[in-house]
């Protein structure tokens, strides 16, 4: 074995691990990704690594395949120090990722996309036969000789896709291969093929990294499994040594309350400002039945890209052949763009996901982004008003407790987090009964955090709905009063009151069986 | 035969592109009363070679999902300084194509590496370069003049041994000495990739900024060749604004009837060549049906219209109305 040959040559050890990271620190701005991580990994094994959202997974393979470089901590392979500048440099070594957004080029054709890192060439040209004739194996590895390899890449569904991926990286003789997600976005069916796959490059000696949320499946697949909370390293364990319960006791265990405000209690015989039966979009959304009542926060959980986020544009308009009913304050309504979800008869408010690209005109000054949801407000026939704009904008800045040196400063020069919040203010001056969020705490302090949770109940206080999309469990679980968890487009838990537990909603976005729904026991 | 379906699926546009002109050419033949005679033949391919050369120098750019708008300048600027080294005994001819090639590619390098390095706007950095192209032009040339080699120009604008066309000949030579290669080359393989998308491309570690920089090059390199051919056709040079913005503003119009999608990653420039003969062939059709030449600005923007809409069309279908935004990019 490589392994065993690699020891002899090595005076230090008993045995060199393949793959050894050591006290690898990553931070970005003020955040810290990734604190003080070791980690091994061995040929001819699986090594799954597990966590939140926000654990550091993310960050952990970026920089084992050279996207980014860890600002202290060293790596080596196979006992001898490396250090990648760039994917290609780490290819070349055998350390070969493939990434959660998918790297595969829309407009080549299949062959192309395979070959893309390190096409055949001849004479210094691409020789397009031999592409195809590598494509064609590689594709027949991966169980897929039913693909065209000219076929266009943009015309193929994304189960398809993400196994090409495979495909490709295959195509680069790894040794070591890093995979991100690489299940999250497929059906059952597709999710075994790829573990067949796998499997099968264990047997030929590959170390493979394996990075998901789909615990059941990887509990029973894998031989290793390191578990990551909060950027930092917290276990590693084999095979069989820890129980499902212990792995999510291990990846959860936080605690949060004094952040949160204190919940207030409602009537539940308030009447829902929206109501949304049998909701379905495509294949991504299905039977979506939602009921937001006056005074209410309702979370919306589960696993990153399950459908929140087009659950939450189905219903500001601007997603295009949604099929639903949707009540208004009980008035059956159709809401086709966000011109229309705006409306005083509808009276709704997103806060987008990207504040930068959707949420803000970063060039304008804090002013104007605030007012420009609400213009028509300020308008007396057919001209703003600045007096009246003046006004308004100097409340909400007040309100929201807006630090700048002015409102008349380009947005684009504040902090994150007050980029954040003159997003809320814009959307808040157009006086919405119904507040979408999206996420809207990613990459925010936590003192703004704590702000923007104190505002969002004295919201529903004075009346208003919100839905609350989140990454962060525990948000949810401080700040909503229900949280639904979506599950490859379904509603799959309704949790309240004493279900409200880190532990249930980690159960239900990983869709396990529903077995204890005991109270909040998951903290520590 | 799957194959097929999806050789034409990609080629779709440009087939079109041939057709469109084909049959303009062929009704053009039948009506003008002379048939298809060589002298003809010459002409319309000249008039046709000059705009498919500043089409194909714009279709690469493009295909980065930029733009090039000094193509037309560089077009300008390399008829006079060919009209000034293109003359004397053979060996200083030779010298001064290679020389005129060489400032189309300087000029194409400057665009590439303001957008590269100077990380400048594609369309207000080549805008700014063609203006001062069109200086250079202008001192080389204040008014209309210079001369060339008049073996060289008869060579180039009359017949390949009497059965075709020698701009068509060099034509072909272009493509296939420029463009096959390019298209096969990692760097033309990186030029399509960013069009589709820049950060797939980073993350495949494609060479993402050598190969926009080539972009750039070869469009001034292409731009030049155009500019050899057309001081061999007026045996002289014209540093003429109107000129320039009509090549760069036809270019544009040509790549998108070749059937290059202007937010890159797809098409080629072979279709832009047949883009290039389509509008060339619209004044022709005006001439033999007796339609006022006025008329001809008219009828290529309705030309133009048609091959737009159809590219268009699949954006609208899209489920989430952020994609047609994304797609007005």
């Amino acid at each position: 074995m490589g392994v065993a040959a690699n020891s002899r040559m090595t005076q230090t050890g008993p045995v060199v691990p393949f793959w050894r990271m050591d006290r690898i620190s990553k931070r970005y701005g003020g955040v810290t990704a990734l604190d003080d991580v070791s980690l091994t990994v061995d040929r001819g094994k699986i090594h799954a690594v597990l966590g939140e959202n926000g654990a550091g997974k993310s960050t952990l393979i970026k920089i084992m395949s050279g996207v980014v470089q860890p600002d202290s901590g060293t790596m080596a392979l196979e006992g001898k120090p490396v250090r990648f500048n760039g994917t290609a440099d780490a290819g070349r070594s055998g350390v070969v990722c493939i990434f959660q957004e998918l790297s595969l080029i829309p407009d080549f054709t299949v062959a192309e996309n395979i070959c893309a890192p390190e096409p055949p060439r001849r004479f210094g040209l691409i020789d397009r036969h031999a592409q195809r004739r590598r494509a064609e194996a590689l594709l027949a590895r991966v169980h897929c000789a039913d693909v065209h390899p000219d076929e266009l890449t943009r015309n193929l569904p994304l189960s398809r896709r993400q196994l090409i991926e495979i495909a490709r990286a295959l195509g680069r003789s790894p040794r070591l291969l890093i995979l991100d997600e690489a299940t999250s976005a497929l059906t059952v069916a597709d999710v075994e093929r790829i573990y067949t796959i796998l499997a099968q490059l264990r047997a030929e000696g590959l170390a493979i990294v394996y990075i998901s949320h789909r615990m059941r499946e990887i509990t029973a697949f894998a031989d290793e499994c390191s578990v990551f909370r909060n950027g930092r390293h917290v276990e590693s364990f084999s095979k069989g040594n820890r129980s499902g319960d212990e792995i999510v006791k291990l990846m959860i265990g936080r605690d949060y309350k004094d952040v949160y405000p204190d919940k207030t209690p409602h009537a539940v015989a308030d009447p829902p400002i929206l109501e949304v039966e049998n909701l379905k979009w495509g294949s991504r959304l299905a039977g979506i039945d939602l009921k937001v009542r006056k005074g209410e926060i309702v979370g919306v959980g589960g696993l990153d890209g399950q459908g929140q986020r087009e659950l939450l544009l189905a219903l500001f308009g601007v997603l295009r052949g949604v099929d639903a009913r949707i009540k208004i304050d009980g008035v059956p309504k159709r809401i086709n763009s966000p011109r229309e979800a705006k409306h005083r008869s509808v009276g709704m408010a997103l806060i987008p996901e990207d504040r930068k690209t959707d949420g803000l005109v970063l060039p304008l000054t804090v002013r104007d982004n605030i007012s420009l949801a609400s213009l028509n407000r300020f308008a007396r026939s057919g001209f703003i008003s600045a007096r009246a704009e003046m006004r308004a904008v100097d409340d909400a800045f007040r309100t929201l407790s807006i630090r700048t040196s002015g409102a008349h400063v380009p947005v684009g020069t504040l902090s994150g987090g007050n980029q954040q919040k003159v997003v809320i203010a814009k959307w808040l001056l157009t006086d919405a009964r119904l507040v979408l969020l999206n996420d809207p705490t990613r990459g925010i302090d936590v003192g703004t955090k704590q702000e923007i949770y104190a505002l969002l109940r004295q919201l529903t206080d004075s009346g208003k709905g919100i839905v609350f999309y989140s990454t962060d469990y525990a948000e949810l679980i401080g700040c909503c009063d229900r949280v639904v968890i979506l599950y490859e487009g379904r509603i799959v838990r309704e949790l309240a009151g004493d279900e409200l537990t880190e532990r249930n909603i980690v159960t239900a976005a990983l869709n396990l069986p529903e077995k204890e729904i005991t109270l909040g026991e998951a903290t520590g | 035969m799957n194959g097929l379906r999806l050789w034409l699926s990609r080629n779709g546009r440009a087939l079109f592109a041939l057709a469109l002109f084909l049959s303009m050419f062929c009704i053009y033949v039948i009506k003008n009363g002379v048939g298809l005679k060589m002298g003809l033949a010459t002409a319309v391919a000249n008039k046709g070679v000059l705009l498919a050369l500043v089409a194909m120098a714009q279709t690469i750019p493009v295909l980065t999902g930029g733009i090039d708008l000094s193509v037309g300048m560089i077009f300008v600027l390399t008829n006079c300084i060919a009209s000034a080294v293109l003359s004397g005994p053979p060996w200083m001819v030779a010298v001064g194509v290679v020389v005129v090639l060489l400032s189309g590619v300087v000029c194409g390098a400057i665009n590439g590496a303001l957008v590269v390095y100077g990380r400048l706007q594609p369309i207000i950095a080549t805008l700014a370069t063609g203006a001062v192209y069109y200086g250079l032009a202008l001192t080389i040339r204040p008014v209309p003049g210079g001369s060339i080699d008049a073996t060289l120009a008869s060579a180039l604008t009359n017949q390949f041994f009497g059965i075709v066309p020698t701009t068509l000949v060099i034509l072909v030579a272009v493509v296939l000495v420029v463009w096959v290669p390019f298209q096969l080359s990692m760097t033309g393989r990186g030029c399509y990739a960013i069009g589709s998308s820049e950060m797939a491309a980073y993350m495949t570690g494609i060479a993402v900024r050598r190969s926009r920089l080539t972009a750039y090059v070869l469009a001034g390199l292409l731009a030049a060749f155009g500019g050899i051919l057309l001081t061999a056709m007026t045996l002289s040079s014209d540093a003429s604004v109107s000129g320039g913005g009509t090549y760069t503003l036809s270019s544009i119009a040509a790549v998108v009837i070749g059937g290059t999608s202007l937010m890159g990653g797809a098409g080629g420039a072979i279709g832009s060549i047949f883009g290039a003969f389509v509008l060339r062939t619209v004044s022709d059709l005006l001439f033999v049906f007796d339609i006022q030449p006025l008329m001809q600005p008219f009828i290529q923007g309705l030309i133009l219209l048609g091959a737009v809409s159809l590219g268009a069309i699949r954006v609208l279908r899209a489920p989430n109305r952020l994609q047609f935004l994304g797609a007005a990019r």
